[in-house]
């Protein structure tokens, strides 16, 4: 039997379930404000419909909410069964944001979330709607903490080496949760989310329309869907450009692998549209290209030169070299913690102790690497180019695109003109899976941009697992795979039937025996 | 920044805290747990199946957090025990994700269609699932007796030498029991409190069975704990030195686990109220108070979960393969800087979500009937 890599069969296993997690979460934010705004307008209009609204669209959000949970312990759980190492190096900082999004955000959402199943006839209707926003805010909130720790991986600021330890320390938390990598993030992050819900809710309403089936309700679900929409489609893409940025200053390779940008060019660089990235040949064929356009989004000046894959190659050279003036520092201090010339040395190469990390990933003994072996550790902090240069276009296209198509919807619904637009229903109504592409390549472009580091610059993936066993890393990942998949299809079926079905299923206003369910008690 | 506190003390309340975060998810998601595994007893129709349910469907997504919010405790402030405990225990640890996973499916798939065998299915899971993850919590407290087989390279890398069914041990076992019969107990006064009829009649007599067998099983792992070999530290203690773990000498004595109380006479009051509620739980179910008893059932899990912290202080996990290599509370924890921050957010956050959780369960308070669901079969779950 061939020896099983623990640590690839962890990265997929880590990959694929943050990916299935990240089905879920969108929805969860973007339909949670969506719930929040049906809500408002029935408790400042009174009428019953805005109610119905609320309680259908929040069934649909019960299912994908029990799924986001379920899915979401797997996250947590993994870090220490799979990323042991990950987990002792930086639990002393990675670990606070996700202890206060416990605290903070978590436990809002989850306590209030019950309330708002069954809590419609237990409450006064402004103290439901409280509890509506209180799972919005909550949502909203846990994903701030969540990408203060992202942020922190790509960006890790306010933190240094402790030797004696040998882990890193935080210095500054305030640094970490101000960290502009995890602002842009955040909020990139739940625009993408709110295009998520809104497209999911301008998908099934159109369904409706084209079926001419619950009007009334379909028109102002559309309605609420196209004017939320089309702020967030707006704000995700101005917010992604502000996370573009905010990379382009740290994470200079990453912006590079994107863009494709072999070599350094003359400053303003041109954006590629379209191309073909050669990996081997280091040229992108067949480029498309926009003259400025890269050099402005990514250094917002005429005259600030973008640095190419190649020229960052070199630079990771110096770093690694430098690097192992404090990895040989580290090995003294181990043995001879007192050594004051090993601890002047340690403190002056600390920065670039990553680097020389990166020899070890490669099975390389910092201290004896060869010429080769540290042009060869260099040449790894190249990201997979090809992966990042398409995902990245096709998050933008489609980003664009649901700008035109909420406009497009706004205009409709501000015109009341459904009939005569029964082509752009269909439209809006296949592209359901579309925004849920948009977010996982967003999700793929900003994890596989950062490898091969776990922490940018600071410890390489390969050295963050854990010590288990490929065997045993191979199980759980084939259990995940035969549970999860069970799992997705039950809920696609669940949320399919209960949307197709609409909301007449539930007791809604009208029958006076549906009228009665209502005043009983009910989600 | 200053830190105001001192190191040994921040190590000392960060000790406290875990311990009272575990507490609370004994008692706050224990009872759902407990609810769960004893659904297929105490539920023998649908009506009856969604009392038992609804009775824990409003609240037992908050009560979770109390277990997410203890791994994130322990991730921040123990980030060693985090790593050992959770790499240490993978195949167990995916079997407790397992239970958790589909437990929020099973509460929230299994009403969504009337079929019968639909129903039946997730409510067969969901009772295996409360079952298997309260018997695999007993087990890990359990093997933190024994000591788990872990080292540590000169680079403070884990190396975990051990596997699944060398957890099964019989003194784990046993306290893998011990820990079924606490949530099935704290879960029945949970219903008893909650439910009406036969619901509530028949969860009175599991109170009673396992409320019994929980003080039995306690007792006899306390005896067994005399004669097992504790951890001692032997070398010189700074309880104010970085966290690393390699820098002290631990010895095995048989006994040492129960030390402890003759140093510290005062922690015995864990061990009497870990006897006493579960008693007092009894009295109350067998007059039919459900609020007494529940209250009851929560102070001695509180007592029983206490007793194993005091028991094992200051070791956090110990090592069986290189006892110096174990785990305390003075050589695992988060820097001084993160455990004052962290004690902050708990100290600014903990009081506000005890506020709203307290307000969502009086708002919720009253009992679930099966006519009540009944009446609302679109609505609850």
């Amino acid at each position: 039997m061939t020896e099983l890599d623990p640590v690839l069969l962890s990265r997929i296993q880590f990959g694929l379930t943050a990916l299935y997690h990240f089905l879920f979460v969108p929805l969860t934010l973007g339909l949670s404000f969506i719930l929040a705004i049906m809500e408002s307008v029935y408790v400042m209009t009174n009428r019953p419909i805005w109610r119905d609204m609320t309680r259908f669209w929040g069934k649909l959000f019960g299912i994908n909410f029990a799924m986001g949970v379920a899915t979401g312990i797997t996250m947590e759980f993994q870090f220490g069964t799979n990323w042991a190492y990950y987990s002792q190096y930086v639990g002393d900082i990675f670990g606070v944001p996700l202890a206060i999004e416990g605290l903070m955000a978590f436990f809002l959402e989850s306590t209030f979330v019950g309330l708002f199943f069954f809590g419609w006839n237990r409450l006064s209707k402004g103290q439901h709607l409280g509890v509506t926003w209180l799972v919005a805010l909550g949502s909203n909130l846990s994903a701030l903490w969540i990408l203060i720790a992202n942020g922190w991986m790509q960006n890790p600021v306010g933190a240094h080496f402790n030797y004696q330890t040998l882990r890193m320390e935080v210095t500054s938390i305030s640094a970490v949760i101000f960290n502009p990598v995890a602002q842009a993030k955040f909020v990139h992050t739940v625009s993408a989310g709110y295009v998520v819900g809104s497209v999911f809710v301008l998908a099934i309403s159109s369904y409706y329309l084209l079926r001419n089936r619950h009007l009334a309700f379909a028109k102002r679900s559309f309605a609420v869907a196209a004017s939320f929409g089309l702020a967030a489609a707006l704000s995700v893409v101005v917010l992604g450009d502000e996370s573009g940025y905010e990379a382009s200053l740290n994470q200079k390779m990453k912006v590079a692998a994107i863009e494709a940008e072999w070599q350094t060019t003359a400053p303003p660089a041109s954006f590629t549209v379209f191309g073909i990235p050669d990996a081997k040949d280091q040229v992108t064929r067949y480029a498309l290209r926009i003259p400025w356009l890269l050099g402005l989004i990514a250094t917002r000046s005429l005259d600030t030169p973008v640095p190419g894959i190649n020229n960052l190659v070199q630079v990771a050279d110096g770093r690694i070299r430098d690097g192992i003036q404090a990895y040989r520092a580290l090995i003294i201090l181990r043995t001879h913690p007192e050594d004051a010339a090993a601890r002047t040395q340690l403190q002056a190469h600390v920065d670039n102790l990553g680097y020389a990390l990166l020899l070890r990933s490669a099975g390389v003994d910092p201290l004896t690497a060869s010429d080769k072996d540290i042009q060869q550790a260099a040449r790894s902090t190249v990201p997979p180019v090809g992966l990042l240069f398409w995902s990245f276009r096709v998050m933008v296209g489609l980003g664009f695109l649901f700008i035109l198509m909420f406009a497009f919807a706004f205009y409709v619904s501000a015109r009341q003109s459904f009939e005569r637009h029964r082509k752009f229903l269909v439209l809006a109504a296949f592209s359901l899976p579309l925004p849920w592409i948009a977010a996982e390549l967003g999700w793929i472009v900003a994890e596989v941009g950062r490898q091969p580091w776990v922490i940018d610059g600071v410890l390489p993936t390969q050295l963050g697992a854990s010590s288990v066993s490929g065997g045993q890393v191979l199980g759980s990942l084939i259990g995940f795979l035969l549970f999860y998949s069970t799992l997705a299809v039950v809920d696609i079926y669940l949320m399919l039937r209960y949307a197709r079905l609409g909301p007449d299923t539930y007791p809604a206003g009208g029958k006076s025996t549906q009228r009665a369910a209502i005043t009983g008690d009910s989600p | 920044m200053n830190i105001p506190l001192d190191y040994e003390t921040l190590r000392l309340i960060w000790w406290l805290l875990l311990t009272v975060l575990i507490a609370g998810f004994a008692v706050m998601d224990g009872f759902d747990l407990g609810v769960a595994g004893q659904l297929l007893i105490v539920a023998r129709n649908d009506d009856q199946r969604r009392v038992a349910i609804n009775s824990i469907g409003p609240v037992w997504d908050g009560n979770q957090v109390w277990f997410i919010l203890g791994g994130g405790a322990v991730f921040a402030a123990f980030p060693l025990l985090y790593a050992a405990a959770f790499s240490g225990l993978y195949a167990a640890m995916f079997l407790v994700l397992l239970t958790f996973i589909v437990r929020p499916v099973c509460i929230d798939f299994r009403s969504k269609l009337a079929d019968a065998r639909w129903r039946a299915t997730w409510d067969s899971i969901l009772s295996i699932a409360g079952l298997l993850a309260a018997l695999l919590f007993g087990v890990a407290i359990g093997n933190l007796f024994l000591g788990l087989p872990f080292h540590f390279t000169d680079e403070l890398r884990l190396v975990y030498a051990g596997g699944f069914f060398g957890l099964l041990q019989p003194f784990a076992l046993l306290c893998g029991l011990a820990s079924v019969a606490m949530l099935l107990m704290h879960g029945a006064s949970w219903l008893l409190l909650k439910t009406a009829g036969e619901v509530a009649e028949r969860a009175r007599w599991v109170l009673l069975v396992s409320a019994g067998l929980l003080v039995v099983l306690f007792a006899l792992g306390g005896a067994w704990l005399a004669h097992l070999d504790g951890y001692t530290i032997t070398s010189a203690l700074n309880p104010s030195a970085p966290s690393n773990p390699l820098a002290k000498q631990v010895a095995r004595v048989p006994g040492a686990w129960l030390s402890v109380y003759t140093l510290h006479p005062w922690t015995l009051l864990a061990p009497i109220v870990g006897f006493i509620g579960p008693l007092l739980a009894c009295v109350w179910a067998w007059r039919r108070r459900g609020g007494l008893s529940f209250l009851c059932s929560a102070l001695g899990v509180i007592g029983v979960i206490f007793t194993a912290a005091f028991s094992l202080f200051p070791f956090l996990l110990p090592s069986d393969l290189d006892p110096s290599a174990s785990l305390t509370l003075w050589d695992a924890s988060s820097s001084q800087r993160t455990l004052f921050i962290m004690l902050v957010a708990v100290v600014v956050f903990l009081p506000i979500v005890l506020l709203y959780t307290g307000w969502v369960f009086r708002v919720l308070r009253g009992k679930v009937t099966e006519a009540y669901v009944r009446e609302h079969k679109q609505s609850l779950y």
